[in-house]
Order: structure tokens, then C-alpha cells, then sequence
């Protein structure tokens, strides 16, 4: 029921493509239409490096419907390298400790099973930066 | 003191109902909001009711029922009146008596209800998580997994890296819930707790624990409004005035917030409240604030204007936030003592602001209170609710 939902918005989960304004040179992401800077109109289209750091991070230990087997995971929020901001899961951490500050880029990966059926949702996720290491 | 006459479109609170925050297992949403909505009216019987609004954000979530207008105005008798829900997450109640005091203040009509109610205990962890989790984006944020006290808990650990503040920096603000919500009949927890005990409470998502949390309960609040020209004769309770009413919005995503760490719309809702009422932070007597999680405590207090950035946290350390402190916060317990009521929060808040400026406050009096606020945010703060209330002499 809800597979329409997260196939409209493929190309911004698996791709980070955002958007970029003409007016103002913002960077937008996820994509808008209307820059929250300026207010002006825009559309074109703009895919991020997906690379940046974390901002702040936590635990989720009682996950909410849908996300329970995946429970404990890590979210957080990472600063992308051209200026916005996104919320995402931390992945492949190993023996990693999480910090404020670290560099993370973006790897595709399955977010969560959706209901009965089961349809898989996919999308991004963070992984500490492999040249970094 | 000299007698005042009210002013005839002012909008004043005439009637007050609380039921005590709580895992109701044997009463339904209905039975509730029925039993807060007849103590509101008790107080000012010969006036009736022109609309009714209810502030709910769960009920279609965790109950399955839409319509609660309809619902809670046919089980309260009051069929044939204007009656709808309106919902901004947490920020529900405070937008809801915003509704109110626009159809009073309008003259379109006379008197209205107000009814927050919520009914959460009949769900399992995973069911309520998720209720709680379209405050959020979903399509940016809840697709992530992220909860309600994982939200504040990337706050919060950005807020103590920022100002470098101890990692005990808000434990302040839940003793002080906790020793507030002691004395009030209608709080979920009726003990006060020690600095030792938020030191080793265990983590809900780090750095948040389980004190840093208000725990989701069942619960409903009811107002009654009217205008100074519909006031009903002979109350033995000073009418409250409705000196302000605000609400503001920014991006539901804390990403998509140009600065997290600063609740823009709780700062625009707060100062046009200021500006409305004609009056400062410095004059506010006590300050029913958003503290489901402890950190929005210090945030909202650096919004409203009561400490500089980065500094809210402070106020918590010295008892400014107390009763006979600078500026009381959460005096009857806040979401934290009181239990967390989601869209009904703003209802009680503004519930316990009447009481402390109408003397009635009991153990919980905050001493000469005249000019009361409340605010209650939706999600991590998207929406803002500010309401200023005053105590006019003479009335
Ligand atoms: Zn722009």
C-alpha cells in the first residue's frame, strides 16, 4: 500500500539527489521546490557527494513498528559535505566509537520491512569514511 | 484595589478540569475527556458551551477513532454544537485553546470548550513509538527509525559538546519536575527523586535516560472560556484573562533547521506573545514550559529569553526554575512528574497556570503569581503554542 510512497522518492534515497538553487546557490536536500533560503523557486537538480560528518549521534533501543529486528542501531545527524543536513543510520561501525566530527559517507542499504507483506524499503545510510580510517 | 470592568471582547478562562495523568486501563478516551469537561463546566455552570475544541494528536494512531469533536461532544451531551479536533503533535492543546480564544475573540461566539485528552496504555512500546514518530518527517526522518527520544537525544549531545556543560547539566530539571509533581494530585508520580538516582537511571538512547524522559500516559484536561462580555455573575474565582496567544512553525526535520540547537518558533511564538501582551520575560511570574525531554527544557528557556544561548542549562544548577526562584518552571511537575499527555499537554499547562494566578495552587504556590505563560511544542519543536495568561485586580 504504501509502495508508491518510497518509489516516488527512489531517486533521493538511493542517489541523494537534491537540489540546488539558482538564486542563492543553496544547496538543498532532501529536495524542496522552494528554497528555504531566498524563497525563490528551485529546481534544479543536484546530487550531493555524500560525503560529510557526524553532528550528533544516539541509539535507538525500542525501535518503533517496522525497524524492531534491526534494534540497536545508531542514528544520526550528519553535516553533508555541501552544507545541508540529513537524518540516517550509521552502518558498518565495527569496533568503531562514534564521534562528533566524524567523517561519514553514504552507502545504500535496507532501512526497514513494512508491514505483513513485508515490502523492503531501501535507502541511505552512513558509514565511517573508508580514506579516513 | 481598584474594581475593574472586563473588557467586553477579551477572552478570559472561567473553568478548569484535570484528571490525573495515569495508565488508565479501565477508561476509555471518552470517559476521560467527559470527566475534565464536567469539572471545567462545574465551575461556571449557567454558562453553555458554543463550540468545542478538542486538541488530540494519537487517537487516530492508537485508537482507530477520527472525529473526536463529534465523539467527545455527543458523549458530553452537548450535541448540535460546533465541534472539531485540532492537532499539531505536542503542541495540540496550546494550538487548540489558540482556536478557542480566535472563535471567542471574533464574537462568533460567546463560550467554548477546550478538551485535551489522550489515550495511549492500550498499545504495545513499538505501536506508541511509532504514534510518536509522525510528529517527525516521515519521509526523511521516521524512515530512518528515529524515535521521539532519539530526536531529543541528538540534541541533547550536541548541546553538551556545544557548551560543554557536565553530563549531569539538565538533571535540575527533572529533580525539579519530580519535586513539584510531588504535591500534585494529578501528577503520575507523587515522589520526588535524588541527584544520585538521575546519575544512574538507565539510558533510552544516550545521553538521554529514562529521567530525562516523560513517560507517554492517559490523561485529559478541560477549559472553559468566555468573553469579558459573556462572563457568568457571581464566580467565586477570579476570571483568567488571555493575555497572549501565539503560535509559529518551522521544518519538522531537525536537519532541515538551519541551527538545532536554537527553537526558532519557540522564540517567534514566545516574543509575539511578549509583544501582544505588552509586556517582558522579566514580568512572567512562572512558566509552564515543553519537557517531555529535559532538553527541551533548557532550549525553550533560551527561546522565551530567560537565558542566553547555550546557558538555559544553568538555570537548572542554581534554583532559578524553582518555586521561589527567578522563574518557577513546571510547577505542578511539567510533562516529566505529570506524565506525557501528547496533544493534551497544552491543556493541562495552561490548567495549572490558572491555578497558581487564582491562588488554588495549593503546596505548589508560586507566591504573588499574576502573569503566567505556558508553551508546548510539537515533535522537536516544528510547532510552538504560547499562551500568556494574567490575573487582572479587581475582577
Ligand atoms: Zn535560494
Amino acid at each position: 500500500m504504501e509502495v508508491s510512497r518510497h518509489w516516488r522518492l527512489k531517486k533521493e534515497r538511493y542517489a541523494m539527489v537534491g537540489e540546488v538553487c539558482p538564486h542563492c546557490e543553496q544547496k538543498i536536500f532532501p529536495p524542496r521546490d522552494i528554497c528555504p533560503d531566498c524563497g525563490q523557486e528551485a529546481r534544479t537538480l543536484f546530487r550531493f557527494s555524500g560525503r560529510g560528518e557526524v553532528y550528533s549521534y544516539t541509539t535507538v533501543y525500542s525501535a518503533p513498528t517496522g525497524h524492531e529486528v534491526n534494534a540497536p542501531y545508531t542514528v544520526a545527524l550528519v553535516r553533508l559535505e555541501e552544507g545541508p543536513m540529513v537524518t540516517a543510520q550509521l552502518t558498518d561501525l565495527g569496533e568503531k566509537q562514534v564521534e562528533i566530527g566524524m567523517p561519514v559517507e553514504m552507502v545504500t542499504r535496507r532501512l526497514r520491512a513494512e508491514g505483513e507483506s513485508g515490502i523492503l524499503v531501501y535507502g541511505y545510510k552512513f558509514r565511517p569514511q573508508l580514506s579516513a580510517s | 484595589m481598584s474594581e475593574m470592568k472586563p473588557s467586553p471582547n477579551a477572552v478570559y478562562i472561567v473553568g478548569i478540569g484535570l484528571t490525573q495523568v495515569a495508565e488508565h486501563w479501565e477508561r476509555s478516551l471518552r470517559e476521560l475527556a467527559l470527566e475534565a469537561i464536567q469539572a471545567a463546566r462545574a465551575e461556571s455552570p449557567t454558562l453553555q458551551p458554543e463550540a468545542l475544541y478538542v486538541a488530540n494528536m494519537l487517537s487516530v494512531s492508537l485508537s482507530a477513532q477520527a472525529q473526536l469533536g463529534a465523539l467527545l461532544a455527543d458523549f458530553a451531551g452537548l450535541r448540535g454544537i460546533e465541534a472539531c479536533t485540532v492537532e499539531a503533535a505536542g503542541a495540540s492543546g496550546g494550538a487548540a485553546l489558540r482556536q478557542a480564544y480566535l472563535a471567542l475573540r471574533s464574537g462568533a461566539c460567546q463560550a467554548a470548550l477546550v478538551v485535551g485528552a489522550e489515550k495511549v496504555s492500550d498499545k504495545v512500546s513499538a505501536e506508541i513509538e511509532a504514534a510518536l514518530a509522525t510528529a517527525s518527517d516521515a519521509d526523511f526522518e521516521s524512515v530512518q527509525g528515529i524515535t521521539a527520544a532519539a530526536l531529543a537525544a541528538l540534541l541533547m549531545r550536541r548541546y553538551l559538546n556545544e557548551t560543554q556543560a557536565p553530563p549531569d547539566a539538565l538533571a535540575g530539571f527533572s529533580l525539579n519536575a519530580h519535586a513539584n509533581a510531588a504535591a500534585n494530585p494529578y501528577a503520575m508520580f507523587r515522589r520526588p527523586i535524588k541527584k544520585e538516582a538521575y546519575a544512574r537511571a538507565a539510558m533510552l538512547s544516550e545521553p538521554v535516560s529514562i529521567l530525562d524522559a516523560a513517560p507517554v500516559a492517559d490523561g485529559a484536561a478541560a477549559l472553559l472560556l468566555a468573553r469579558g462580555d459573556a462572563l457568568p455573575e457571581g464566580s467565586v474565582l477570579p476570571p483568567i484573562r488571555i493575555a497572549a496567544s501565539t503560535i509559529a512553525v518551522t521544518a519538522p526535520a531537525i536537519h532541515d533547521r538551519p541551527d538545532p540547537l536554537f527553537l526558532t518558533a519557540a522564540a517567534e511564538a514566545a516574543h509575539r506573545a511578549y509583544q501582544q501582551a505588552g509586556l517582558s520575560a522579566e514580568e512572567v511570574d512562572l512558566f509552564e514550559l515543553h519537557d517531555v525531554f529535559t532538553i527541551y527544557a533548557a532550549l525553550a528557556l533560551e527561546a522565551a529569553g530567560f537565558a542566553a544561548r547555550g546557558e538555559g542549562w544553568r538555570l537548572a544548577q542554581d534554583g532559578a526554575i524553582g518555586r521561589e526562584g527567578k522563574i518557577p518552571i513546571c510547577t505542578f511537575g511539567g510533562s516529566k512528574g505529570r506524565g506525557d499527555t501528547a496533544g493534551a499537554t497544552g491543556v493541562y499547562q495552561a490548567a495549572e497556570v490558572v491555578m497558581q494566578l487564582q491562588g488554588r495552587a495549593g503546596e505548589n504556590q508560586v507566591r504573588d503569581a499574576r502573569i503566567g505563560m505556558a508553551q508546548c511544542l510539537g515533535g522537536s519543536g516544528a510547532t510552538a503554542a504560547t499562551h500568556i495568561l494574567i490575573r487582572d485586580d479587581g475582577l
